[in-house]
């Protein structure tokens, strides 16, 4: 039951950051909601390949330690890359709608 | 021997780390040195394929899967050619227009040789994660690259590619997640007793893959990204960074597929999707590098129709068309890059008279058009006969028919920009050239473009490694 129970928590975490990621006007929110579906993703990562309680296995360990630092870089780098849109644009949003000619 | 393998992947990383720590003035000595010195290790490592049928190396002999296993075969030799081909060219192009001295040649060159460290590392991955890595890493430089041109519609359309990536990249590792959970191994090989993988895990991991590889309608992100990159990095993206994912696809698709399902024909569905859609955008596109940024979510569709034509003909048609669109787009989107460059726009109306006010640019553009439109002998002709070829065979009309209209619309979008160049009834007008491009640049796209010709007068060496590197999964 237990592992179910953790498999609920990452789909629900999961869908949180879909929604965040699609709705969200401000990149601020957009990078926190994809760092909450990291998180789900990893959880589940970890899920898929040990059995609650049984002995567990490094691979994925290593594997999520490595898909943090990913994620924490790239996740400084948006931030600056949205600090410098934002110093040049005045905004921190994405327009809905590109016009073709700039 | 097989160090020549490694040496694909740290020469240009020692080149970047050189760049970094010398003073900037050596910036771009020192990157034109390290993009030379590592095809060097490309061809002792094509005997070896061309022998062997397929090259492996574990890194500091740690075991697989906590060590690092890379592999190469036919396919990963013939586009780590491109990208060293391609990357030369760009960097001639770059070259001319960097002033070493200038704020930007700094963050410019260690970002460039990162590129292309990126891509050889990720095309030669033997596994899925080291996959993932290779793939983050390509998705964050070529952000990198694109916002370096630094105005508000470049920063946009970086922070959208950031933001898709992201996601993509996300799918893609919920898969491979699931892929170890179910078979214990992230080896970039067909599963032991070659039971095909759950579904959920191909489809997740395949989804982030068409993120990556902008298949309709997953490609928001690509025109404008291609369009506002400066013209070195959209050639390099356009030919061979934004293809390894295709490529990742092709591979985990061969090796991974069931055999009963619909879903090669959702796959070839899309890409044909992709065709016509891409192609009836870069139609109507008014910016010369928004033409061929759309003609590239074109040709990603058409590069898909391997999938549900799996043979080894279709293979080696589909790889051998990879390399030659490779060369054709790197050529088109430096040409466009001279354009914009020399007459300050690239507005297709403004390109009237183009042939005579600089005809090497024009004659680069003709040359890389009917290579894309695959008009015998160019080698755009070659790939898609291969794949006609089995289509005819397996009764596949959807994808013949795909196929053919391919070439009629990439002709159709081609020829608009040639009539503009050469036919335009203001032909007479202004024949001044405000900022004449080094003739280096201009000679650089236009090799490219003739790579692109030659390479279907001589296709034979290319064919054969391509034949070696038909994956297991293909009957």
């Amino acid at each position: 039951m237990t592992a179910e129970l953790y498999v609920f928590a990452a789909a629900a975490v999961f869908g949180i950051g879909v929604h965040g990621l699609l709705i969200a006007r401000h990149l601020m929110r957009k990078l926190l909601a994809v760092n909450l579906m990291l998180s789900a993703v990893f959880l589940l990562l970890l899920l898929f390949s040990t059995p609650i309680g049984g002995k567990p296995d490094p691979i994925p360990q290593a594997l999520v330690l490595t898909g943090i630092v990913i994620a924490v870089s790239s996740t400084a780098f948006a931030l600056a890359l949205m600090v410098r849109l934002f110093r040049l644009s005045g905004r921190a949003t994405l327009p809905r709608f590109e016009p073709d000619d700039d | 021997m097989t160090n020549a393998l490694a040496g694909v992947v740290f020469v240009p990383m020692a080149a970047l780390f050189a760049v970094i720590l010398l003073p900037s003035r050596y910036s771009r000595a020192v990157a034109i040195a390290g993009l030379l010195l590592w095809p060097i290790f490309l061809i002792p490592l094509t005997a070896m394929v061309r022998a062997e049928g397929a090259v492996t190396l574990a890194l500091g002999n740690w075991p697989v899967p906590l060590g690092i296993g890379w592999r190469v075969d036919g396919l990963t030799v013939v586009t780590l050619w491109l990208n060293a081909a391609v990357a030369l060219a760009g960097t001639v192009r770059a070259a001319g227009f960097f002033d070493p001295e200038r704020h930007g040649a700094r963050t410019y060159w260690p970002l460039w040789l990162l590129l292309v460290t990126a891509t050889n590392a990720a095309l030669v991955s033997a596994d899925l994660f080291n996959l993932y890595v290779g793939l983050e890493l390509i998705t964050l430089v070529s952000v990198a690259l694109i916002a370096t041109a630094d105005n508000v519609p470049a920063l946009r359309a970086a922070m959208r590619y950031l933001l898709l990536g992201m996601l993509g990249s996300l799918f893609y590792l919920l898969g491979v997640g699931m892929v170890y959970g179910q078979t214990g191994s992230l080896a970039l090989a067909v599963p032991a007793g070659g039971a095909a993988l759950d579904s959920t895990a191909l489809v997740l991991m395949l989804t982030g893959l068409m993120v990556k590889a902008a298949v309709f309608p997953l490609h928001v992100w690509l025109p404008d990204s291609y369009g506002q990159a400066p013209g070195p990095v959209g050639a390099l993206l356009a030919a061979v960074a934004g293809k390894v994912a295709l490529v990742a696809l092709w591979r985990i698709w061969f090796l991974f597929a069931p055999d009963d399902t619909a879903l090669p024909w959702l796959i070839g569905a899309l890409g044909s999707a992709a065709v016509v859609y891409g192609s009836l955008a870069a139609m109507v596109q008014t910016r010369l590098k928004r033409v061929v940024a759309y003609s590239s979510v074109a040709q990603v569709g058409f590069l898909l129709m391997v999938v549900p034509l799996a043979s080894p003909a279709a293979f080696q048609g589909a790889g051998f068309h990879l390399l030659v669109h490779g060369f054709a787009k790197a050529a088109m989107f430096l040409a466009a890059a001279n354009i914009l460059i020399a007459l300050g726009t690239d507005a297709v109306g403004r390109l009237s008279g183009l042939d005579k006010r600089m005809p090497l640019e024009a004659f680069t553009l003709a040359l890389a058009g009917v290579t894309l439109v695959g008009l015998p002998p160019t080698g755009g002709f070659i790939g898609k006969w291969k794949l006609l070829e089995v289509a005819w065979q397996q009764a596949g009309w959807a994808w013949l028919i795909t196929i053919l209209l391919s070439g009629l619309l990439s002709a159709a979008y081609v020829f608009r920009i040639l009539a503009m160049t050469c036919f335009h009834p203001r032909h007479s007008g202004s024949r001044a050239v405000p900022r004449k491009p080094p003739l280096a640049a201009s000679l650089a796209a236009l090799l490219l473009a003739l790579c692109g010709v030659v390479i279907g007068m001589f296709p034979g060496p290319v064919l054969r490694l391509l034949a070696l590197a038909a994956p297991g999964g293909v009957s």
